[in-house]
């Protein structure tokens, strides 16, 4: 299970302000704290700078990287931000993400194809959204035979079956979670990656529902996760149900945990 | 007469089978249809927008009104004569070009119409020359633009620029709206205003214009 740390998105007020003023090391810190709290990847965004964002994801991938050793998640569905970040970037990005939408998959497929990287491969298809879980097998089929062609390994693609909440169409949880399935079944060596706040969109408790849809996507194949690993009682949930799903040998990480006091305070 | 009362709670409520049941009641006990729609529907809509608004309730139960009134008009329109129900405004709306997201747009659109607006949805993707077209066509009071990605809000820019060019800015009022749309560029681009949800739009649109 490969989690990608979500915590450093100028979307959250007190990143974007920490952006603005250059703040080296508040920033370290959440990439250190999502580090040290068991992430693989440290996605960065930096969407709401607007016109500055390749500057701003620059300095993200710069300052994060001089704090951890750990590969970063360029998020941006601007070509040139993620080609200027890529140059900053030491060692193999993710990038998030490519989709079939036209004015993303030709201008985006270069920039992928330019150096080593894995790569999110988004189920939004040319001219809309997907309602079914047909629309995303069909998108996210056509975006990993593309993609592959290009020459990137079926390892590295992670395929987003593109989550929408149940507070608009209460079909949408499992439309994703078929999807999943479907891929992960129709493309053995595929990963398949999703956020998990999406789906509570438009409803109370939202926590309360993203962990219970953790739960859900890891038990229908969700290969890898985008989350805060710094949310003790999420991250509880992942190990419990990894367990539960024979992926933990002995039970052994979640023992580990447990006694390392990560699965609760008490 | 019966009073409108059952009506707008069944609205407010979500309840089809009673809405529709009253809307019928109404019609036959001499209710005037545009005063069904005003009192009974789109007063009751306008409850269920600023509960929305004020996070007393939640876009399940504003989707289920929504629904509830789109099922009552089905009754009430063939009573009324061609082109004689009484609109708040025409509203253009779309999701601007490069961004395919239409959750938002779908759901301020719903609540529009619900408040007595009429609606002319160009979809996703919708270009500048589209929205030209349309409020050339139609002469609209408002022009509504939502984006959803941060790399697609310039085109509200260019649609307003647009707009001026084709001496049409001065004539409607723009609003604009999604995820990463703030007050802040709401003013930058010169837009009339900003909503950040679909039952703030409804107030704000009714604001602009300067109506009730």
């Amino acid at each position: 299970m490969i989690i990608v740390g979500e915590k450093i998105n100028t979307s959250r007020r007190n990143i974007a302000e920490a952006v603005e003023r250059r703040d080296h090391s508040y920033v370290a810190e959440v990439a250190r704290e999502q580090a040290e709290a068991g992430a693989h990847y440290i996605d960065v965004n930096a969407g709401a700078c607007l016109e500055q964002e390749a500057e701003c994801l620059c300095w993200l991938v710069e300052t994060v990287q001089s704090e951890v050793d750990l590969p970063l998640c360029l998020d941006s569905p601007n070509p040139r931000a993620l080609s200027e970040a890529m140059k900053h970037h030491r060692g193999e990005p993710m990038i998030n993400s490519i989709s079939l939408e036209a004015e993303r998959f030709q201008p985006l497929l270069p920039v992928v194809t330019s150096q080593p990287c894995h790569v999110v491969a988004l189920c939004m298809g040319e001219t809309a959204m997907p309602t079914t879980v047909e629309d995303r097998v069909e998108v996210g089929a056509e975006l990993i035979n593309r993609l592959t062609d290009a020459g990137i390994p079926l390892e590295k693609i992670y395929v987003d079956p593109l989550v929408k909440p149940v507070s608009v169409d209460t079909q949408m949880g499992i439309a994703t979670l078929g999807a999943i399935a479907r891929i992960m079944n129709d493309f053995p060596g595929v990963n398949t990656i999703c956020g998990l706040s999406n789906i509570s969109f438009g409803l109370p408790e939202r926590r309360l529902i993203n962990h219970s849809f953790l739960a859900l996507c890891l038990s229908y194949g969700l290969s890898a996760v985008i989350l805060d690993p710094t949310d003790k009682k999420l991250m509880a949930t992942l190990l419990a149900v990894e367990m539960l799903l024979n992926r933990d040998e002995y039970c052994d990480n979640f023992i580990t945990a447990y006694e390392a006091r990560r699965i609760s305070d008490g | 007469m019966t009073d409108l009362k059952a009506l707008t709670e069944s609205v407010i409520k979500g309840d089809i089978g009673t809405a529709t049941t009253e809307t019928q009641h109404a019609v036959e006990t001499g209710h005037n249809p545009q005063d069904i729609l005003d009192k009974g529907l789109i007063g009751a809509m306008d409850e269920v927008g600023e509960s929305f608004s004020k996070g007393k309730i939640f876009i399940p139960q504003m989707l289920r009104s929504a629904k509830t009134m789109q099922e009552c008009m089905k009754v009430l329109e063939p009573l009324f004569q061609k082109g004689d129900i009484t609109s708040k405004g025409k509203v253009i709306i779309g999701t601007v070009k490069g961004d395919l997201h239409d959750i938002g747009k779908n759901l301020v659109s719903m609540m529009m119409e619900g408040a007595g607006f009429t609606m002319f949805d160009l979809g996703v993707n919708a270009s500048p020359e589209r929205f030209v077209q349309k409020a050339q066509e139609i002469e609209p009071d408002i022009v509504a633009m939502s984006a959803l990605l941060s790399t697609t809000m310039p085109s509200m820019r260019q649609t307003i620029e647009a707009l001026k060019q084709a001496s049409i800015r001065g004539k409607v009022k723009v609003m604009i709206g999604g995820a990463p749309v703030t007050e802040k560029y709401a003013r930058e681009i010169e837009a009339d205003c900003y909503a950040p949800d679909a039952g703030s739009a409804v107030i704000k649109a009714k604001g602009i214009l300067g109506i009730a």
